[in-house]
């Protein structure tokens, strides 16, 4: 049985308990992907602070969506990964996450890649299944998108200020 | 094989009428394993069926022997697959009941549709007035249904934006059949043409045509039936269909893929301006403008595909030495069979027709707190091949509250076994993502 190897008990968790699930407020962008291929959907808001530097940060990424236990758990384990860093850094742990979905089932990818996904580097499995690779991605695609329109809204709020939708 | 079959008690299943273990021996691909060494259990004919031994050898008889482009050039090799192509032709026409210059060769299905869409909408700029009869504009109503696969909805919405023509569509009823009760009003006497699948893909339902060709006669609107899953699984005689246009492709129908057909009554045929232009399809062409040949050359622009076609006339053959009637018996047989199984599943349920009746071998369900993707992995991994998703009839599931739904389809290929091994699949499933114990 090569299940295991895709829905690691980490997947799992997340599935079934995912962390930052549901849509709040503040935010600055909205956006909403699917995947056309089995109707899979997500609606992804992101919500930017400064830092004392100036820099915005990734202060909450807030969802709803629906789709299989890859794609639920996937958003879960991105939610953890990103709040708190800058969006360059949340970018480039988007990076480092589509390197892994195209290792192909090389473990010695997800081995590099341990401490920058933390948990997300459990869905290593799944790039041996070309077919739920895009059920692994859609939410790094949104966060991209929604980071992107966030960051061109004009100035992200300030840690006391209020928002655009 | 390695699964573990848990037959309930009780009276076993009567024979099948076909002879499964003969006829798998034809398909090479079935004798294949997957996943670390498990049978194939292929329930995903409904997306595209194996091919027997028989319709890849005339695939390649006509390569290796009379590969040429027929319609063209006055060599032995033209003549010969000329001949074959045309004869395939008579082949697949008789196989509906219709003369050979009634059936055209498009790509598939999708392509079928387009063309009828596009002729109808160039109709309205056509030079030549007889070109012109089925024109579609303002004022004109398409109809369809709510349970048209993509391939039977897009090109009419598409039609209707070029054209300024209103898309109308009959409703669904909970137990996955047409809604029927507004049918006099939908279709009316602006209605140019109605669009209706025989058989759903996801849902498995037969719909009733003869009520709707019925009342498309009434008002003169034309008549398209998609029959992309109901010509591979039972036998269609075009006289008794009482439509303008049927549409069915290759690949779902034991034969190659690139190869579909559009019939057509063939006075309706000749009044239609064609839709891809070019090589072969003319009778006179001038700079200054060209006419062109009758149906069904009008039709199949460029080079066709012949080897295709030479493929799918095996395919037809197939089909007839088995005997239509026996194959849709065989369907049906297992389709109440599985109905059952799955009936004994907790936490499964069938989306569309409950029963057999005026029903297909096409099975969709949920399964209770899995997701379909996560199902159709499970099954993969026992070696079953089904289809997960939206099937291409995104109304439909939407129309039934379900992101997606697990869809096994059945064919000539298909035994009990196959059907045990499904079922021992989703329990496995439900074991695998602890959902068997919540109820």
């Amino acid at each position: 049985m090569q299940l295991e190897s895709m829905y690691q008990d980490i997947i799992l968790d997340h599935y079934r308990n995912p962390h930052g699930r549901g849509l709040r407020e503040p935010f600055e962008a909205e956006v909403h992907h699917v995947n056309p291929t089995c109707g899979d959907e997500v609606t992804l808001r992101v919500h930017l602070e400064n830092d004392a530097a100036g820099d915005p940060i990734v202060s909450d990424v807030s969802y709803e969506g629906m789709g299989c236990s890859i794609s639920q758990a996937s958003v879960s384990a991105m939610y953890d990964l990103v709040i708190g860093k800058t969006v360059p850094q949340a970018l480039e742990a988007g990076e480092h996450f589509m390197t892994l979905m195209q290792a192909k089932g090389d473990m010695s990818v997800a081995e590099k890649l341990e401490d920058e996904l933390e948990d997300a580097v459990a869905f290593a499995g799944v790039s041996k299944y070309p077919a739920r690779i895009k059920c692994a991605l859609m939410s790094w695609m949104a966060l991209k998108d929604a980071s992107a329109r966030a960051l061109s809204v004009a100035q992200p709020a300030t840690p006391t200020g209020g928002h655009t939708a | 094989m390695t699964q573990t079959v848990s037959r309930p008690a009780g009276t076993p299943p009567a024979p099948l009428p076909l002879d499964v273990e003969a006829i798998r021996a034809d398909f090479p691909i079935l004798s294949r394993t997957v996943r670390d060494g498990k049978r194939l259990v292929y329930l995903d004919s409904g997306a595209t069926s194996q091919k027997p031994r028989q319709v890849l050898d005339a695939e390649r008889w006509f390569y290796e022997n009379i590969n040429a482009a027929p319609h063209r050039g006055a060599h032995q090799l033209a003549e010969e697959a000329t001949g074959a192509y045309e004869a395939a032709r008579a082949t697949i026409g008789a196989f509906i009941g219709a003369p050979e210059r009634e059936i055209v060769f498009t790509r598939n299905s999708t392509e079928a549709i387009n063309l009828v869409a596009y002729a109808l909408s160039n109709a309205a700029t056509a030079k030549e007035p007889e070109f012109r009869t089925y024109a579609v504009g303002q004022g004109d109503e398409i109809v369809v249904t709510e349970m048209e696969h993509h391939a039977n909805l897009l090109p009419w919405q598409q039609l209707c934006e070029r054209t300024g023509a209103t898309l109308r569509w009959l409703g669904l009823t909970d137990d996955g059949r047409l809604d029927l009760s507004d049918l006099t009003t939908v279709i009316n006497e602006r209605t140019a043409l109605v669009a209706v699948t025989q058989q759903s893909n996801i849902l498995g339902t037969v719909n009733p045509l003869g009520e709707i060709t019925a009342r498309a006669r009434e008002v003169g609107a034309l008549v398209l039936v998609d029959g992309a899953q109901s010509v591979p699984h039972q036998p269609i005689d075009v006289a008794e269909l009482d439509a303008d246009f049927l549409v069915f492709s290759g690949h779902k129908m034991l034969g190659p893929t690139g190869v579909g057909v559009l019939w057509g009554r063939y006075d309706v045929l000749d009044k239609l301006p064609p839709f891809l232009t070019g090589g072969s399809m003319i009778e006179v062409v001038r700079m200054e403008g060209s006419t062109f040949a009758a149906p069904p050359q009008r039709f199949e622009a460029g080079v066709p595909m012949t080897a295709q076609v030479i493929g799918l006339a095996a395919a037809v053959e197939y089909l007839q030495e088995l005997g239509m009637d026996r194959v849709e018996e065989h369907e049906k047989a297992l389709t109440a069979y599985a109905l059952d199984r799955l009936a004994e599943i907790p936490g499964v349920t069938v989306i569309g027709p409950p029963d057999t009746v005026a029903r297909g071998g096409a099975i969709s369900f949920t399964v209770e707190g899995i997701h379909p993707h996560d199902v159709g992995q499970v099954l993969d991994d026992h070696g079953i091949a089904v289809r997960v998703g939206h099937h291409c009839a995104w109304p439909v599931v939407r129309r039934y509250g379900v992101p997606a739904t697990t869809r096994a389809t059945f064919y000539v290929h298909t035994g009990y076994d196959d059907i045990d091994a499904l079922a021992d699949g989703i329990r496995a499933a439900q074991k695998f993502f602890g959902t068997s114990e919540v109820r």
